[in-house]
């Protein structure tokens, strides 16, 4: 549905995006993460039509965004970064517009407008200025306006934000159930968020993207991934340490807290697996020496770990607004 | 132009209209526009109203340009700098419409908004009507003239509002554009050129770019079809300039 090739943005001497290039189906949910001012905004704008690229193409539903604009808009629903609208309209003024601009008339107005506000909980501030609503209502609305023509293309920008932790979880659960659809690119800080609702992720970092994969490939790159933790009553730290020495798959060990009845010990795996298979060794070797094991557990590995440590500390790289 | 961009333009001038009157804008505008023009025809001049002695509006119309001049800034000044502000232009031009939709549409409702505003003086029509037997064609005239001033002053400050976001700089940089189109015609400010020794024809060629000159005409009852040209195309170009300006901001 959606295809990006070789996208490219220069703000004067500045490269906001450098050669992006990507697909998106319709039933995929694609993540959008990187540190602020990476291009994630710029990127959506390009693909939304909103800024034109310095080159490269963008097409949407076969249509070439700068050819044919029209016919790509038309299949695209976009929640722009702040969720912005019309302050001095009321909710249903708001939303009636939208829907009318997008094509529709009479009765599918209608029923488009209620479906949204059903969708997106806006029953109770329906004909309230916009400009009295909270940020979370806000935001809902802006929402409901994306998605108010039943568009077969989303492209949300941090949709999540400034909503509250129930509000959040409703529009996770929104979006996934829309992914199964549509094709969705939606942006975020919130990396869990990509793990609750992405079928895959990529991270951008100043422009290009430096990681791509579902979140569980991603997260399975983490530095931690697949590290071993266990914990060990009534033997002390040097004996485990010692017999741990023994264990094929363990890279190093370390002590990581020394109790009078417990210890605490981080194991390493030789290869970056989380397939259990130390797991599996530091048990058979638990059994035989009869320690009183607490806990063993393999570490997933973390994304937000994995996103620092492939995105770079720089925050010179703001983004020009 | 076909169906669907009349439509888009019809629903856009729509929700910028209705905008309009769901603040107190519209409603101070126009009580300020009709107590102006109504304290400079009966009050000022050197021949106000009453004193003239006649039945015709010349003492009506010939403040139009003056008031007009820091009124209709002060209405288009937030047509595009508000949407920047706001951020609600990107919501505005990723709609399946094209810029030129949008840049219409929102003129064309402030201009209709306008044209309220000069309806609402009908009450000096009826009055001069009642006291004498004024030349209704002429009348008619000049409010086309004043009507088509009007959209030349939005047009311009359509233009200077997509230019920045800031509401004042736009308002300021409208009046200024639109205060030397006025001057440039002048009478005073012709007889001054002429003493300095610019010869006539540059003079000419100035003052047919002012809105003065071309006003002048429709104040007479004229429809000249040059006149008429001359205001539709300060609107096309102010409009086309504002897409070009639009386009250049997108582009970064």
């Amino acid at each position: 549905m959606i295809k990006v090739q070789k996208l490219r943005k220069e703000f004067g001497p500045k490269v906001a995006v450098n050669s992006l290039s990507f697909e998106v189906e319709r039933g995929e949910v694609l993540g959008f993460l990187g540190p602020n001012g990476a291009g994630k905004s710029t990127s959506m704008r390009m693909i939304t039509g909103f800024i034109p690229p310095t080159d490269g193409k963008v097409f949407v539903g076969g249509f070439d965004m700068i050819e044919n604009p029209i016919p790509a808009k038309r299949l695209i629903g976009y929640l722009p970064e702040n969720a912005p609208s019309y302050n001095d309209m009321t909710v249903h003024g708001f939303l009636s517009f939208c829907a009318e601009i997008r094509g529709l008339r009479g009765e599918d107005l209608k029923k488009a407008v209620h479906r949204v506000v059903e969708m997106c909980f806006l029953e109770n501030v329906l004909y309230q200025s916009i400009d009295t609503l909270s940020k979370g209502y806000r935001h809902r609305t802006c929402l409901a306006q994306s998605i108010i023509h039943d568009p077969e293309v989303l492209i949300l920008d941090e949709p999540t934000d400034g909503l509250d932790p129930n509000q959040k979880h409703e529009v996770r659960q929104l979006i996934k159930r829309m992914g199964e659809k549509k094709a969705i690119i939606f942006s975020t800080h919130i990396l869990e968020e990509v793990e609750a609702v992405c079928s895959r992720a990529m991270i951008i970092d100043r422009g290009e993207i430096v990681a791509n994969g579902t979140p569980d490939e991603l997260k399975a790159k983490a530095d931690r991934a697949g590290v071993v933790t266990l914990i060990v009553g009534g033997v002390a730290g040097s004996v485990v340490m010692e017999k741990l020495g023994q264990v094929a798959a363990a890279r190093k060990s370390a002590v990581v807290k020394e109790e009078s009845s417990r210890v605490v010990i981080r194991i390493y795996p030789k290869t970056q697996c989380i397939n259990g298979e130390l797991a599996h060794q530091i048990s058979d070797l638990a059994t035989r020496e009869k320690w009183r094991v607490e806990e063993l557990h393999t570490e997933e590995g973390r994304l937000d770990e994995f996103f620092r440590s492939i995105t770079l500390p720089d925050t010179k790289s703001e983004e020009t607004k | 132009m076909n169906q669907s961009s009349l439509g888009n333009i019809t629903t856009l001038a729509k929700r910028e209209l209705k905008g309009y009157f769901a603040s107190p804008v519209a409603y101070v505008f126009i009580v300020i526009f009709l107590l102006l023009v109504g304290f400079f025809t009966f009050m000022l001049g050197n021949a106000p109203f009453f004193k003239l002695g006649q039945a015709s509006l010349d003492s009506f119309f010939k403040w139009h340009p003056w008031v007009f001049l820091f009124l209709v800034p002060a209405i288009g000044m937030r047509v595009w700098s508000e949407e920047r502000r706001l951020g609600t232009i990107e919501l505005l031009l990723t709609m399946p419409i094209t810029a030129w939709q949008a840049i219409v549409g929102k003129f064309l409702a402030s201009w209709a908004f306008l044209l309220l505003t000069l309806i609402c003086t009908f009450p000096i029509i009826m009055t001069v009507n009642y006291l004498g037997k004024p030349d209704n064609g002429v009348i008619f005239g000049a409010y086309v003239g004043s009507f088509l001033m009007a959209g030349s002053y939005l047009a311009i400050s359509c233009m200077t509002s997509a230019i920045t976001r800031n509401q004042v700089i736009s308002f300021i940089l409208s009046c200024v554009i639109c205060f030397l189109l006025i001057l440039c015609g002048y009478p005073p400010v012709t007889e001054f050129l002429t003493t300095l020794g610019v010869s006539q024809s540059l003079i000419e060629t100035i003052a047919s770019l002012s809105f003065m000159t071309h006003f002048d005409a429709f104040q007479k009852g004229i429809l000249d079809f040059r006149d008429l040209v001359f205001f539709f195309s300060v609107i096309g170009f102010s409009l086309f300039t504002t897409g070009v300006i639009l386009r250049s901001h997108r582009a970064g």
